[in-house]
């Protein structure tokens, strides 16, 4: 399949002030028709800002955004894209179905809005008015609303927000799918394992600004020599020893009481050197596993570690 | 796992047809608000217990034909509660809910989604007015069939009038507020603004409320044509109150 030189989102140079602060700070990103992009930062990052000004929800001080080809915001654009908007949306009195239904109407080519209450386990609930339905509820009475006109492209605003484990994994499936049908998803989230589960490509966003890019492969594998190897064992080993017998340039500590980490080029060599020691130790290591940076790990070193207000 | 068959979500984008979006809103807004037991207190029960008291109850005063006289003023004061209250507050909660959001994001386009809420307005109000008529006609209303015509466009321009000035008010305001205010306005303009009772006051005859109830006395009593003046001040009332909320309402 040829390339589809016509991005699906396509932001340059993007803008946002509200009054002194400047929420979204010369943001640049592209999406590749069919994949999945999500935007990962930390809360207040101006992820929903780029999202919504995508949507044409609200308008950028400078810069272009282009969806599908067209200006943000344009009526033609809107029947092409679904959305979820962050927190969702429904007349309070309203019910699962008559929502479903009013949105279908929109549409040309609507799903049953039945199958999709069945399928997002909204089955239980059909009688209930909006008002009174958990956050996790309405999030997915938003998610079936976003997909039910069959759009090419959808945004989904902190799609798992207040979602039990089951219905997380749900969604994390339902993206799959669309995936694989053609549509292009762009998702934002502060979830790590979501977006190294969902997406072809990562951008973090902090204060506004683009700080990494890529797929959670190239952002955790950029370098050969930043490997963890963990294991548990007892408490309180001395690691001075284990430290002399591995090669140069590893480091081992107990980081936290009765897990060990030892950094730096991970080969059989090592691993084999760790569990020898153990044995001369007399423990057993459990739970010895051997990672590349996870995506978290390069989250808190790009956003740093301290907590945002 | 959840597994969906391959092409299930394949892409087939577009809107849907005009008439049958305008329907389904419409339908969806005049439905929520005659499962709503508030709303219901407030634009059919209220006024049908206003419309037996001032009918039968000789001592509120009350230009004769009495029952006449007590329906044209129960009609404005029904068309101020649902097109005004019963708006701005569902307005203010539909904002609190998102569901302004939820619409405007979906391929409805802007025009359809306040047609839609209109049209939802003017079947309740219809609903309304059927139901205090046939009360007012047990209760002894001759009604001049002239005035016919006269009663339906007053109906349609006053519903109007007072559902841009409950868009001012609940698409501005946060929903407690919104809740607080309609509910007082509603109290207020029913007794100093000249619905209940002629006001011989100036300036309430400028008021719409004031403006609706006379219009529609002339209309439901006399079977005539309203005023000039009544209808001039309904008119620039809508007219102000549309064009700034066209600037004030906010979809959250």
């Amino acid at each position: 399949m040829s390339p589809n030189p016509q991005p699906a989102v396509e932001v340059s140079g993007l803008v946002k002030r509200y009054g002194s602060k400047t929420a979204v700070d010369g943001l640049d990103l592209v999406q590749q028709p069919g994949t999945v992009l999500a935007l990962l930062g930390p809360n207040g990052a101006g992820k929903t800002t780029t999202v919504e000004i995508c949507e044409g929800f609200r308008s950028a001080d400078d810069g272009t955004v282009r969806v599908l080809g067209l200006a943000a915001g344009s009526e033609a654009l809107r029947p092409r894209i679904g959305v979820m908007p962050q927190g969702g949306g429904g007349y309070p009195g309203i019910r699962a179905e008559e929502m479903l239904n009013l949105v279908a109407a929109c549409a040309a080519n609507p799903l049953d809005p039945k199958w999709l209450i069945e399928i997002l386990g909204l089955s239980g609930a059909v009688r209930t008015p909006y008002k009174r339905l958990s956050g996790g509820q309405q999030q997915r009475l938003s998610l079936a609303c976003a997909l039910i006109g069959r759009p090419e492209l959808v945004f989904l605003d902190e799609p798992t927000a207040g979602m039990d484990p089951q219905a997380r994994r749900l969604v994390w499936d339902l993206v799959g799918a669309l995936k694989d049908d053609g549509v292009s998803v762009l998702l934002t989230t502060h979830l790590m394992d979501e977006a190294e589960a969902l997406a072809d490509n990562v951008v973090i966003i902090d204060e506004g600004r683009v700080v990494a890019q890529g797929s959670p492969a190239e952002l955790t594998a950029n370098r050969p020599d930043d490997q963890q190897l963990r294991f548990r064992a007892r408490p309180g080993l001395d690691t001075s020893l284990l430290s002399a017998a591995l090669p140069e340039g590893l480091k081992v500590r107990e980081a936290t009481r009765g897990a060990y980490l030892v950094e730096g080029l991970i080969d059989p060599q090592v691993v084999s050197t760790v569990t020898s020691w153990c044995a001369q130790q007399g423990v057993l290591a459990e739970e010895l596993t051997v990672a590349k940076r996870s995506l978290e790990d390069v989250f808190l070193e790009l956003t740093g570690r301290e907590l945002r207000s | 796992m959840t597994t969906f068959a391959p092409g299930t979500f394949k892409p087939a984008p577009g809107r849907g047809s005009l008439p049958k979006m305008l329907f389904v809103h419409a339908r969806t807004e005049a439905m929520l608000t005659l499962r709503n037991g508030e709303q219901i207190l407030l634009t059919v029960i209220i006024p049908l217990a206003l419309l037996v008291a001032l009918s039968l109850m000789s001592v509120i005063p009350m230009p004769e034909p009495r029952v006449g006289s007590a329906a044209a003023r129960i009609f404005a004061l029904a068309i101020i509660s649902s097109a005004f209250t019963g708006q701005a507050i569902a307005l203010g909660f539909d904002r609190r809910y998102g569901v302004l959001k939820r619409l405007a994001a979906s391929a409805l386009p802007r025009w359809l989604l306040i047609a839609g809420r209109v049209c939802g307005a003017l079947v309740v109000v219809a609903i309304q007015i059927a139901l205090l008529a046939v009360t007012a006609l047990i209760l002894g209303w001759k009604f001049p069939l002239s005035g016919l015509p006269w009663m339906v466009l007053l109906i349609v321009l006053g519903t109007l009038t007072f559902g841009a000035l409950g868009v001012l008010l609940g698409g501005a305001l946060r929903a407690e507020i919104v809740l607080a205010l309609a509910n007082i306005i509603w109290f207020v303009l029913l007794m100093v603004g000249g619905v209940a009772l002629s006001v011989p006051v100036g300036f309430v005859h400028l008021l719409p409320s004031a403006a609706l109830a006379q219009a529609l006395e002339t209309a439901v009593v006399h079977g005539t044509a309203p005023g000039v003046g009544p209808v001039a001040v309904l008119v620039a009332w809508g007219v102000v109150a549309g064009a700034l909320s066209t600037r004030t309402t906010r979809l959250t």
